[in-house]
């Protein structure tokens, strides 16, 4: 059994490249909820293997043996359930490395066990819950993110409380700002308003938008400043990043 | 205290420790989590310029000729407060514990503040030693560490009914102030252990006392300053924000300073080196060389003026904790209004 990253001679490597390509794609996919961002461009993902019988095995890894396991467990239950879902992959096997709770979310995860299982007696609930609670704070960073150049542009707080999601100039902060919203059954059509409370879902009335931007800036400063950190403590822990 | 450009800053380093992580202090059977904490604290240190970077056998145990010369004869602290962190879970005599750092304290006397600590899942036995130790170290101050394990427990919340009962005895033993730090575990494990909406209600029923965010809730700042600017008796404890983001990313420092400035204000921040984590020496020196970037991102943040910088570095933790400080440090009382003030109000308002 050869692996894609050993490089393998023949007509079986061009299909496992291919199958390898799929599952970087796949994992391209998954995010850390915390940081909003891929586990591949954070470099959490340590290293992938698929062989010809396309049998799938990812390690991880993360900037501190203490991170939080709630978010560690989901980003490796993502992990299994879109390297799983590529056409080819026969089997997956994502394994966290290196984590206190390493040996839990592993064994949970390969089980599809969940997380209260997975954690017996320590967890009350899923997380679905922790899950829609940083989608909300995506879409307030997100928000922040379309609003700066129209504010730079001139427009007033009455203006962006009229404007529809449909009337902003296409970007790929937008995009991503509408699939957030999509995720949390928020509305994110082209008559969907620009400004809404991410938790309900209401229109944000003129007289209130300076805070929700002040607050749309804020939730985006201390992700930025929580990315910044964790790929400090990343590079400090593997100073040689594949 | 230091002296730049002719003004003299008064430097009291609110939040530091004299930890023993050396490997002879690890729990037999737990070593791996002994050793997976003090790592994580030495990475944070990697923040830091690379010339006060240590090796790690340093990192784990300096000793006391360290800390004195670290943080007072080259790190210009004229008042340092230890904060406690037990973990005896991992760490056979605690990683820093009140009479490890009042120990040290009482050998240099006028130097150090001892605060204690309590955990309300120790019960009766818990509350009595509590006790002892504010009568015997006379400490005004406490550190929550929230994540800690505790006999199979993940962690506590400051809105517990346990804590609330040790909250009212602090009170009444004359503690003012409470320094809150969160980890990465608490119960249950579902939800988000770093929210800080259990200091909120503790900030609430507690006045009379002063909640200290340290890390400015780290990482979830956003949470930390939306609440910070509703409760009058919450503080922002900037160790980590200086440490970990001045030196490593400075774009970042700015606009963390920025958000803080304006939601939190100035009166109510902080600074704290996290020695051993940091020296205080590069932070103190570069705080004060520090201002607001022209940069049209940044456009909308308020400059930092001196008596900003005075009230950060020292004037606002020795209000906390009536250290008496000489006039020639003070700054004019009319001197930096609060920057938060006007926009408390509209917050409160909308």
């Amino acid at each position: 059994m050869s692996s894609a990253t050993d490089a393998p001679a023949g007509v079986a490597a061009l299909a496992v490249d291919g199958l390898a390509g799929a599952v970087l794609a796949a994992l391209s996919t998954v995010r850390d909820p915390e940081l909003d961002e891929p586990i591949t461009t954070l470099g959490f993902v340590a290293s992938r293997t698929v062989s010809e019988e396309g049998q799938a095995q990812i390690r991880l890894r993360l900037p501190t043996y203490f991170c939080a396991p709630n978010f560690a467990f989901l980003m490796v239950a993502d992990a299994y359930d879109a390297v799983t879902a590529v056409p080819g992959v026969a089997a997956a096997e994502v394994i966290l490395d290196d984590h206190f709770a390493s040996d839990a979310i592993n064994a949970g995860v390969a089980a599809r066990a969940g997380f209260v299982a997975s954690f017996d007696g320590e967890a009350a609930d899923e997380l679905d819950d922790l899950r829609a609670t940083f989608l909300r704070k995506a879409v307030l960073a997100g928000t922040d993110l379309v609003c700066r150049p129209l504010v730079a542009a001139g427009s007033t707080p009455a203006d962006l409380a009229a404007l529809t999601l449909g009337d902003v100039p296409g970007s790929p902060e937008l995009g991503r700002l509408r699939r957030r919203r999509a995720d949390l059954g928020l509305p994110a059509d082209d008559a969907a308003p620009l400004l809404i409370d991410p938790a309900t879902g209401a229109p944000v009335a003129p007289d209130a938008v300076p805070l929700h931007l002040r607050r749309a800036k804020l939730t985006r400063t201390g992700i930025d400043a929580n990315t910044s950190i964790c790929s400090g403590m990343l590079r400090a822990r593997y100073p040689d990043p594949s | 205290m230091y002296t730049k450009d002719g003004e003299k800053y008064f430097i009291v380093d609110s939040h530091m420790h004299y930890w023993d992580a050396t490997p002879a202090n690890w729990v037999p059977g737990a070593e791996q989590y002994a050793k997976g904490w003090i790592e994580c604290f030495h990475a944070y240190q990697s923040l830091g310029p690379k010339e006060t970077h240590w090796p790690i056998e340093k990192f784990e145990g300096y000793t006391e000729d360290d800390l004195m010369k670290d943080v007072f004869e080259d790190g210009h602290v004229d008042i340092a407060i230890f904060q406690p962190t037990y973990l005896k879970e991992w760490y056979t005599d605690g990683f820093n514990t009140t009479e490890r750092n009042a120990a040290l304290g009482e050998r240099h006397p006028g130097k150090f503040i001892a605060n204690t600590r309590f955990d309300p899942r120790d019960g009766d036995e818990g509350m009595a030693q509590f006790r002892a130790n504010v009568q015997r170290y006379g400490s005004k101050g406490v550190k929550l560490y929230t994540a800690e394990w505790n006999n199979g427990s993940r962690g506590y919340k400051l809105s517990d009914p346990s804590c609330y009962r040790f909250l009212e005895e602090a009170q009444n033993l004359g503690i003012k102030n409470v320094h809150v730090h969160k980890g990465p575990t608490i119960w249950p494990l579902d939800k988000d252990a770093f929210d800080v909406s259990d200091v909120d209600h503790a900030a609430t029923d507690f006045p009379g006392l002063n909640f200290i965010v340290e890390h400015v809730g780290l990482p979830r700042i956003e949470d930390f300053c939306f609440m910070a600017t509703q409760e009058p008796n919450v503080y922002a404890g900037l160790s980590v924000v200086i440490g970990g983001l001045m030196h490593a990313r400075p774009k970042f420092f700015a606009k963390v300073m920025g958000e803080l400035l304006f939601w939190v204000g100035e009166d109510k921040m902080t600074f704290g080196s996290d020695y051993g984590i940091w020296e205080p020496k590069w932070q103190v020196e570069g705080f004060v060389d520090w201002q607001m970037p022209d940069d049209d991102e940044l456009s909308d943040y308020a400059k930092l003026t001196t008596a900003t910088k005075k009230k950060i570095l020292g004037l606002n933790a020795a209000k906390l904790y009536d250290i008496p400080v000489p006039a020639e440090f003070l700054v004019p009382a009319q001197a930096g209004e609060p920057a938060a003030q006007d926009d408390a109000k509209l917050v409160t308002e909308v």
